[in-house]
């Protein structure tokens, strides 16, 4: 019984080996185009930016972190990553309405609450907000882009972040199993 | 010759656009294999559910594999394209912060996104939580700047790092990519299912 649901949940999605082809395709096509990989975190770190210049400039102009991404030509969010951002989001939404999936829930395990979830949600990604500014990437940008070219950073970034994740899991299993 | 835009084969002005639509495929191709579940994702850590691995390893050796091929053909000017430089300490670090998140929160950054823009409430949580962290980092950045900038060792190559020929490293890659394709596969088929 518990088999036959699972392959239910799974035909609703591609093979996973043809998405990494596709996926791999994708980044193959954005090097040869942009000359530069996929990334997700980019556009989160600008919008940052953009807002504590609005509300505090003389706080991101000395800061030394902030002032990076600032300069006078043009709009610190005018930039690929922003545009890129706004077409995953378009892209997922066609994915998820035409297989459909479209609908407002909370994904957790029966085992644990929603409110759990989504406290262990809010703390995961802070934690990646954090991790992804250190690894200059997160797992798009760093991992899959990073080893896609063969740069050393995104291997150790790539081993890294999965090496941790096991290392982990057992401490979180309450979470997931 | 690429990279296209690079080389002003293609107009710069049409970067952005290019950027929208090649987000879209992005968003798109995660979205359909199920990276907009983090039960799915989280599965890579607890053995019911390697998607991830699958999706991932097999993107990289694609992209890598495309890339030596390019070069080979005279497609793609490899020295035009973006390497991510090393910083040790700070990949390191970041690394395992991320992996950390990744079991506590089940996304990364791209399927937050996915998961949040179908309607996952822990995905837009979890997007929440990566500005927060974001900003958490710059305003504490004086303290962490050393660690960020140590062990500089420049945008290197893996192959050049272990003094290996490209071809050779791939070749590696793939082979242990195949391999871990195999083993979880068996793992898959002694741990029991996660119904989700």
């Amino acid at each position: 019984m518990d088999s036959k649901k699972l392959m239910d949940i799974d035909k609703q999605y591609i093979n996973p080996y043809f998405g990494g082809v596709l996926l791999g395709l994708l980044l193959l096509a954005t090097f040869y185009i942009s000359g530069r990989g996929l990334g997700a975190t980019g556009a989160v770190k600008t919008s940052i930016v953009t807002a504590v210049d609005k509300v505090a400039p003389k706080h991101t102009e000395s800061s030394s972190y902030y002032s990076r991404f600032l300069t006078d030509d043009k709009h610190p969010m005018n930039d690929w990553l922003s545009f890129e951002t706004l077409g995953i989001l378009a892209g997922a939404f066609l994915s998820g309405a035409i297989g459909g999936r479209l609908k407002l829930t909370v994904e957790h395990s029966p085992k644990i609450t929603s409110r759990t979830r989504l406290i262990a949600a809010l703390l995961g990604g802070i934690l990646f907000g954090i991790g992804s500014q250190f690894g200059r990437g997160c797992t798009s940008g760093a991992a899959l882009s990073g080893s896609g070219s063969m740069a050393l950073g995104g291997f150790i970034a790539m081993a890294a972040i999965f090496g941790s994740g096991y290392m982990f899991a057992w401490f979180f299993r309450k979470l997931w199993i | 010759m690429g990279p296209l835009v690079s080389q002003g084969i293609i107009d710069p002005a049409w970067n952005n656009v290019l950027a929208l639509l090649i987000g879209f495929a992005f968003g798109y191709i995660l979205e359909a294999t199920g990276f907009s579940s983090s039960r799915k994702l989280a599965g890579v850590f607890y053995g019911y559910d390697f998607v991830v691995l699958r999706t991932f390893m097999t993107a990289v050796m694609v992209a890598m594999v495309g890339l030596m091929f390019f070069d080979y053909f005279g497609w793609i000017d490899l020295s035009m394209i973006y390497i991510l430089p090393t910083f040790v300490s700070s990949a390191v670090i970041g690394g395992v912060i991320m992996g950390l998140g990744f079991v506590v929160g089940g996304f990364c950054p791209g399927t937050s996104l996915c998961g949040a823009v179908i309607g996952k409430i822990d995905a837009m949580v979890f997007t929440a939580g990566i500005f927060i962290g974001i900003f958490i980092f710059s305003e504490a950045f004086p303290l962490i700047e050393n660690i960020y900038y140590a062990n500089d060792l420049g945008a290197v190559l893996i192959n050049e790092f272990f003094g290996i020929s490209a071809g050779l490293f791939t070749l590696i890659f793939v082979v242990m990519a195949i391999a871990a394709f195999y083993i979880t596969y068996l793992i898959r088929k002694k741990v029991k299912d996660v119904v989700y």
